[in-house]
């Protein structure tokens, strides 16, 4: 009984301990898990040999050179710009206006309709790819560019909806009533004030819409015909013949890219209403 | 002759679902006047300057601003202007944009509108904060703004809807003034949502106390508050006793009120009652007086339940019958009328017949 009311020992149980000491290990594991191929991968872009083994053969920027001259690779580069520009684009508009109805209106058959929103996030890629492929096959589109900038449009409405409805729902609606009030009609008041607030959650949406079109494999290498090859379908055809360090250090520009466009997509959706307010 | 009012409703109704928030609202706000609507939450006073607004369309009834019919005009088409509850400044523009807002709407040349901007920010004693954003303002400073963006437009009417609710008491007393003097300098039609009684007192030439979206005393502050029109009214405004009980008699002079069927308590004969009917006496705790012997017309013997020291006033709970009590507010002037008495104490209960209300609703 008295070693149990001795102040020393209650202060920090030795269980307590073990278990601060397990939860900390358990959470630099996590990260370990998570980064540690993404860093070897980037290790050994700058590896000075032809074969990835595990050796270190010395520094180079060679793979970064070749990368730059390969024509195949700036074809793809070319198409996956244009098709995430494109389907950005139109996503961007499309779900601005969709989450504007859905914030603003009642209509019939609302809530079905806002659960069908959000289906192209919940459902597998494959599954979607797939559909989206028989659909192309029936309506008879052939294949190529434009099946798959349409088929990004489809789920990329869906994210920019969200990140829109989310900057909305902060959204004071007596600041358009005061717009209203002092004599904007209906467009004036979108014009000068909700288009500029919601600009911030506009363009966090088309980053992000931007990015997972880059990125997408899945549905593109279904809805990809011949000539429309993407930088993410290039790479899985040059990795069927095997890993270079060319293929590291593409992987390293793609990653260096997406990472800065999530960044700016965060930066954005927290700031923007006139407090700059740094992550 | 419709245009002398500044606003007119004429049976206005207005129906959310089921829930009747204004229930037939008829009501003539004067040309200059500082109109207030007042009464608790969810007694449809805002609902009822927003459909002045044009943020809602009445369900039924008709709203006239300057004589003419609103119908379904939308706010950008109505002569008025409103100062939001939480101001509403655009949170994007600079103070001067803010301001500048409503002019620019209606294209009006930049050297005047630079000019009257610069006038009003000085009018609200701003001048120098016009390059500034809105969050950069304190919460009073922000309330002025909105004032300013509101009054540049020269409304026939504002309208404004708790605008100093999110202000701490001492900025909202000095405020009240403040926009009191404002109002009769510019000489607009103020049309003032509240709950605070206080602040409706102080501030309005006449006041509508609303209640489940029906007007329920329209009248100026003293006559509401003196003689409120019904227990509703006597209860909001201010504190009140009540006391229940049948008329025993009935004079020209008089009228008597038995109260719980006992204290027989007279008043001034102003409503039309009738022998026997169930009234309500409605009397001030400050109009009442406490003391040791019969002192004033009406006098009624009583215990002392409770004494309550509040600094400026001494406050005594005192039962006159086993079923009513009266609170009585003597202010604590201190020296030798300072006569305090205790709990179980015999003592007199004193008023002047003009000060009671008799209530029949």
């Amino acid at each position: 009984m008295t070693k149990r009311l001795n102040p020393q020992a209650m202060k920090t149980p030795f269980r307590f301990k073990i278990g601060r000491y397990i939860l900390t290990a358990h959470g630099l594991l996590s990260y370990v898990f998570l980064y540690a191929p993404i860093i070897i991968l980037i290790i050994f872009s700058f590896n000075a040999s032809k074969f990835v083994t595990g050796r270190w053969h010395g520094f180079t920027l060679i793979w970064y050179q070749k990368l730059f001259v390969d024509e195949a690779i700036g074809a793809a580069l070319r198409n996956s710009l244009y098709i995430s520009l494109v389907a950005t684009f139109v996503s961007t508009i499309f779900g601005t206006m969709v989450s504007l109805a859905m914030e603003r209106y009642n209509f019939w058959g609302k809530m079905p309709f806002d659960a069908l929103l959000y289906l192209p996030i919940i459902i597998p890629d494959i599954a979607m790819a797939v559909m989206l492929l028989l659909f192309f096959v029936m309506v008879k589109i052939p294949l190529g560019k434009l099946t798959i900038i349409i088929s990004h449009i489809a789920f990329d409405i869906s994210f920019v909806a969200i990140v829109v409805r989310a900057r909305l729902a902060q959204f004071d609606s007596a600041l358009e009533e005061a717009a209203q009030d002092l004599y904007a009609n209906n467009w004036k008041t979108f014009r000068y004030v909700t288009f500029p607030l919601l600009m911030p959650g506009i363009l966090a949406g088309a980053l992000l819409a931007f990015t997972l079109s880059l990125d997408d494999f899945v549905i593109t290498f279904f809805t990809a015909g011949p000539g429309s090859s993407t930088l993410p379908l290039r790479i899985y055809s040059l990795v069927k013949l095997g890993v270079t360090p060319e293929i590291n250090a593409l992987s390293a520009v793609m990653l260096l890219a997406s990472f800065l466009l999530v960044v700016l997509s965060v930066w954005l959706q927290k700031g923007g209403d006139g407090k700059v307010d740094f992550m | 002759m419709p245009d002398e009012f500044a606003v007119e409703l004429i049976n206005v109704a207005k129906q959310f679902d089921q829930v009747v928030a204004v229930d037939n609202v008829s009501l003539q706000i004067r040309d200059g006047e500082f109109f207030s609507l007042l009464g608790p939450s969810g007694c449809g006073k805002t609902t009822t300057l927003r459909m002045i607004g044009g943020f809602e369309m009445p369900t039924s009834g008709n709203v006239l601003i300057g004589g003419e019919i609103q119908g379904f005009k939308p706010p950008f088409q109505r002569p008025v202007n409103t100062v939001f509850q939480s101001y509403a400044l655009f949170p994007h523009m600079t103070i001067f944009d803010n301001v500048a807002f409503g002019l620019q709407m209606k294209k009006v040349s930049k050297s005047e509108i630079k000019q009257r901007v610069n006038e009003m920010l000085e009018l609200v004693q701003l001048s120098d904060v016009g390059r500034r954003k809105p969050n950069q303002l304190s919460g009073g400073q922000q309330q002025r703004i909105a004032l300013a963006r509101a009054l540049i437009n020269k409304p026939k009417v504002l309208l404004l809807d708790e605008p100093l609710g999110a202000l701490d008491l001492k900025l909202r007393k000095a405020m009240q003034l403040e926009l009191k003097a404002l109002q009769q300098r510019v000489g607009i039609t103020f049309i003032y949502v509240t709950h605070d009684q206080e602040e409706a007192l102080t501030m309005s030439d006449r006041i509508a106390v609303m209640n489940q979206g029906k007007v329920l005393h329209l009248d100026t502050p003293e006559e509401i508050y003196e003689h409120p029109a019904n227990r509703f009214v006597a209860d909001f405004i201010g504190e009140t006793n009540f006391m229940e009980g049948k008329v025993s008699q009935l004079n020209e002079e008089r009228v008597f009120v038995a109260v719980d069927d006992q204290v027989p308590v007279p008043l001034l004969p102003t409503r039309d009652v009738q022998l026997g009917q169930v009234v309500t006496v409605a009397v001030r705790p400050e109009k009442l007086s406490v003391s040791a012997e019969k002192k004033r017309e009406v006098d009624i013997p009583g215990t002392i339940d409770e004494v309550i020291y509040i600094g400026t006033d001494i406050r005594y709970i005192v039962r006159i019958t086993e079923k009513t009590t009266l609170a009585v507010r003597e202010q604590n002037r201190g020296g030798l009328s300072a006569q305090r008495f205790s709990i179980g104490d015999h003592i007199h209960i004193g008023w002047y017949a003009r000060n009671a209300s008799l209530l029949t609703e």
